[in-house]
C-alpha cells in the first residue's frame, strides 16, 4: 500500500475542482432546504443553466467570461421563477417532483442532436474561457511535501474558495437578518408565517432563486475549471452528491455545505484509491473485485458511511442535536 | 364595560350589532357535496369578546379559515371594517388587522422563543433581502421589535423563556407563544381557535386573563372553544354553529335555554342529518 499516494489524492480531492462545484451547489441547496424546507431535487439543473449560459455566451457569441457568467445567473434565476411560478403555492413534494423532471428536461435538450449547433449535443462545449488561464497571475506551483499543485490549480483554488467564502459571508448575512428569520419559520410551518402577515410564496421565490444562482456559480466554476463542459455532468445523481455533502456537513449551518462538499469528496477519494491500491498490492483478491469495480463500490461505502452518519449523528457535522431532537415532538 | 354593547342586540341568528367589525353575508363553503359552511348572515361587535361554539364538525374551524383567507369561499361575501376581504390571501387579511392563532398550535419549533416573537411584527425593513444585508438599516427597528417582544413575554410569563427553542415548551406555553407571537402583528381582530385544548387548569386561568386584557386594550376577539366553562367565564356574546350554520346568538344565559342549541348539543336531528349524507362504502 502506497499511502503517500492514498494521502495526496485524498487532500487534493478535498480542495479542487468538485469540493468547490459541490461546495457551491450545497450552500445553494443548503439555501433551499437547510433555511427554507424546500426540496429542490433539480439543481444539477441550475447547476446547468449556469455553466450552459456561460459556456454558450462565450463560445457561441464570444462573451468575455464576466458578462458571461452573469448570463448564466441571469438563466438560472429565469429558471428558478418559471418552476416556483406553478410549484411553490403547492405542498413541498410537489417542487421535488418538478425540479427533479425540470433538470432532467435541461439535460436532455442540451444533449439532443437538435440544438447541437448551440449546445454541442452530447460532446458539449469545449474551449471555453481560455482567458481564466490566460490572466492567472500565478506563475508557480506550490510544493507543500505531502501534496503540491500547479499554478493552474493554485489559479483555480483561488478564483473558486475565493468565490465560495464570498457566498459563505452572505450566507451568513441572510440568515441571521429578519429575512433569514421568515425563511426559516417558513421551514418549520408555513401557515403560522401567512397568519402573521408575510407573503410566504414570495419568500419561497426568492429562495429558490437565491440557492438557484449559488447553484449556478458551481456549474460555472466547473467550466472554467475544465475549460468545457458536457450534458451528462448535470445528470441527476449531480444533485444528490451536493445534498449528501449538505447533509454531510448540516443542513442550516453556513459551514456546513463548504466542509461536507470537502469531505464528501475526500472519503470519495480515499476509498477510490484505497481500493485500487489494496486490488494491486493483493489484500483484495481479484475474485472479489478488481480494479474497475472499485470505482462503483467506492459510491458504496460512501453511502453506507452516510447511513452510518444518519444513524449516530443525524444533525451532521455542524448540525445542533438540540434541534434534530425537536423533530420528535 | 362592553357588554353594554349588547343590550339592545336581539339574541337571534344574524342580529345586528351595535359597532360592527367584521359581517358575513351568504358565506358558504362547499367540499365536494359536503357543505361545510352556510352562513346567512353574521356581525361580529367591535371591541368585544365573542365566543364561536358548537359541536364537533359545526364548522367553526372552516369558517374561521374562510374569514381569515386560509380557504377559499364557494359563495359569499364578508367585511372587515367595511372592506370586502373574499379572495383576499391569508397574509395581507393578517397585516389588515385581522390575526389568527390555530387549533393545533404553530409555534416554530426551531426557532427560538424570542425570534417566534420578533417574526410576528410586521413591516420589518430587514425583511427584504437586499436590506437585510446591510444590517445599519434594521438594526434600530430589530431592537424596537425585541423590546416590545420581550414587554410581552413579560406579560405572558415566557420571559425566562425567551432564549429556549419554541419546541421545547410545554403545550399551554405553546398556547400562549402562539397569542403573544399573534399579538407582535397588531391585530384589531384576534382569532384565536381552541385556545385553551390541551392547557392545564392552572394555566387556563392565566389564558382566560390575558383574553380579557385583550379586550380592555380595545381588542375584538372571537374565538372558538368547547369548554362551556371558559365560554361562561369570558364572553360578552355567545354564537352557535352546528352544522355549517348559525343556529343562534345570544349571551350566554340565554343560549342555555335555547331549544335549537339544545338540540344541537344532544342530537335530537341525529337521525335526519346521517340520511341527507350518503355515505356509499362502494366510493371510497
Amino acid at each position: 500500500m502506497n499511502w503517500s499516494i492514498i494521502i495526496e489524492s485524498t487532500l487534493e480531492a478535498m480542495v479542487t475542482k468538485n469540493a468547490v462545484v459541490f461546495a457551491l451547489a450545497a450552500i445553494g441547496l443548503n439555501i433551499h432546504y437547510g433555511y427554507t424546507g424546500l426540496l429542490n431535487f433539480g439543481q444539477a439543473g441550475f447547476m446547468a443553466a449556469g455553466a450552459y449560459g456561460t459556456g454558450i455566451a462565450i463560445t457561441q457569441w464570444g462573451w468575455t467570461i464576466g458578462p458571461a457568467a452573469v448570463f448564466g445567473i441571469v438563466l438560472s434565476v429565469l429558471l428558478a421563477f418559471f418552476l416556483g411560478l406553478p410549484t411553490l403555492r403547492l405542498r413541498a413534494d410537489y417542487l421535488a417532483i418538478v425540479t427533479i423532471a425540470a433538470a432532467e428536461i435541461i439535460r436532455r435538450i442540451v444533449k439532443s442532436t437538435q440544438y447541437s449547433e448551440v449546445t454541442g449535443g452530447s460532446g458539449g462545449l469545449n474551449g471555453i474561457g481560455r482567458g481564466f488561464y490566460d490572466n492567472n497571475p500565478i506563475d508557480s506551483g506550490l510544493d507543500l511535501g505531502i501534496v503540491s499543485f500547479s499554478e493552474r490549480e493554485l489559479w483555480f483554488m483561488v478564483v473558486g474558495w475565493g468565490v465560495v467564502v464570498l457566498c459563505m459571508v452572505l450566507t451568513y448575512l441572510l440568515v441571521r437578518s429578519p429575512w433569514g428569520r421568515v425563511l426559516k419559520a417558513i421551514r418549520e410551518d408555513e401557515d403560522a408565517v401567512r397568519s402573521l402577515g408575510k407573503n410566504v410564496t414570495w419568500y419561497k421565490m426568492q429562495s429558490l432563486i437565491l440557492g438557484g444562482a449559488f447553484g449556478a456559480l458551481g456549474g460555472i466554476m466547473l467550466t472554467l475549471e475544465q475549460q468545457s463542459v458536457q450534458p451528462d455532468q448535470f445528470f441527476t445523481p449531480t444533485t444528490f452528491f451536493a445534498f449528501t455533502a449538505l447533509i454531510l456537513g448540516g443542513a442550516g449551518r453556513v459551514f456546513g455545505p463548504v466542509v461536507g462538499s470537502m469531505l464528501f469528496w475526500g472519503i470519495i477519494q480515499f476509498t477510490d484509491v484505497s481500493l485500487r491500491q489494496a486490488i494491486a498490492n493483493d489484500y483484495i483478491p481479484t475474485w472479489l473485485m478488481d480494479g474497475v469495480q472499485a470505482g462503483q463500490v467506492r459510491f458504496i461505502i460512501a453511502g453506507g458511511l452516510l447511513a452510518a452518519l444518519m444513524i449516530f449523528r443525524q444533525q451532521g457535522l455542524f448540525g445542533n442535536k438540540r434541534e434534530v431532537a425537536l423533530d420528535d415532538h | 364595560m362592553t357588554t353594554d354593547a349588547f343590550d339592545q342586540v336581539e339574541p337571534r341568528p344574524g342580529s345586528p350589532k351595535r359597532d360592527t367589525i367584521l359581517s358575513v353575508d351568504g358565506l358558504v363553503r362547499r367540499f365536494g357535496g359536503i357543505t361545510a359552511v352556510d352562513v346567512d348572515h353574521l356581525e361580529i361587535q367591535a371591541n368585544a369578546i365573542t365566543g364561536l361554539i358548537g359541536p364537533n364538525g359545526a364548522g367553526k374551524t372552516t369558517f374561521f379559515n374562510l374569514i381569515t383567507g386560509f380557504d377559499e369561499v364557494t359563495a359569499g361575501t364578508f367585511q372587515f371594517k367595511g372592506e370586502p376581504l373574499e379572495g383576499v390571501p391569508a397574509y395581507k387579511v393578517a397585516r389588515k388587522g385581522l390575526v389568527r392563532t390555530f387549533q393545533l398550535t404553530k409555534a416554530l419549533s426551531k426557532l427560538s422563543v424570542i425570534e417566534n416573537m420578533k417574526l410576528g411584527a410586521v413591516g420589518q425593513t430587514g425583511e427584504n433581502p437586499f436590506k437585510a444585508l446591510v444590517r445599519p438599516l434594521w438594526g434600530s427597528q430589530e431592537r424596537e421589535i425585541e423590546a416590545r417582544a420581550d414587554e410581552l413575554l413579560k406579560r405572558f410569563k415566557l420571559y425566562e423563556k425567551r432564549d429556549d427553542y419554541a419546541g421545547e415548551l410545554s403545550g399551554g406555553q405553546r398556547k400562549l407563544l402562539e397569542m403573544a407571537r399573534a399579538l407582535m402583528a397588531d391585530p384589531e381582530v384576534i382569532c384565536l381557535d381552541e385556545p385553551m385544548a390541551g392547557v392545564n387548569p392552572a394555566l387556563t386561568q392565566s389564558l382566560l386573563q390575558h383574553v380579557k386584557e385583550l379586550k380592555d386594550e380595545g381588542l375584538t376577539v372571537v374565538f372558538v372553544e368547547h369548554d362551556m366553562d371558559v365560554v361562561r367565564d369570558i364572553s360578552d356574546w355567545v354564537v352557535v354553529m352546528a352544522e355549517g350554520s348559525i343556529i343562534a346568538e345570544g349571551t350566554h344565559a340565554s343560549i342555555g335555554k335555547n331549544q335549537a342549541v339544545i338540540d344541537a348539543y344532544l342530537g335530537t336531528a341525529h337521525e335526519i342529518d346521517l340520511g341527507t349524507i350518503e355515505l356509499d362504502p362502494e366510493k371510497h
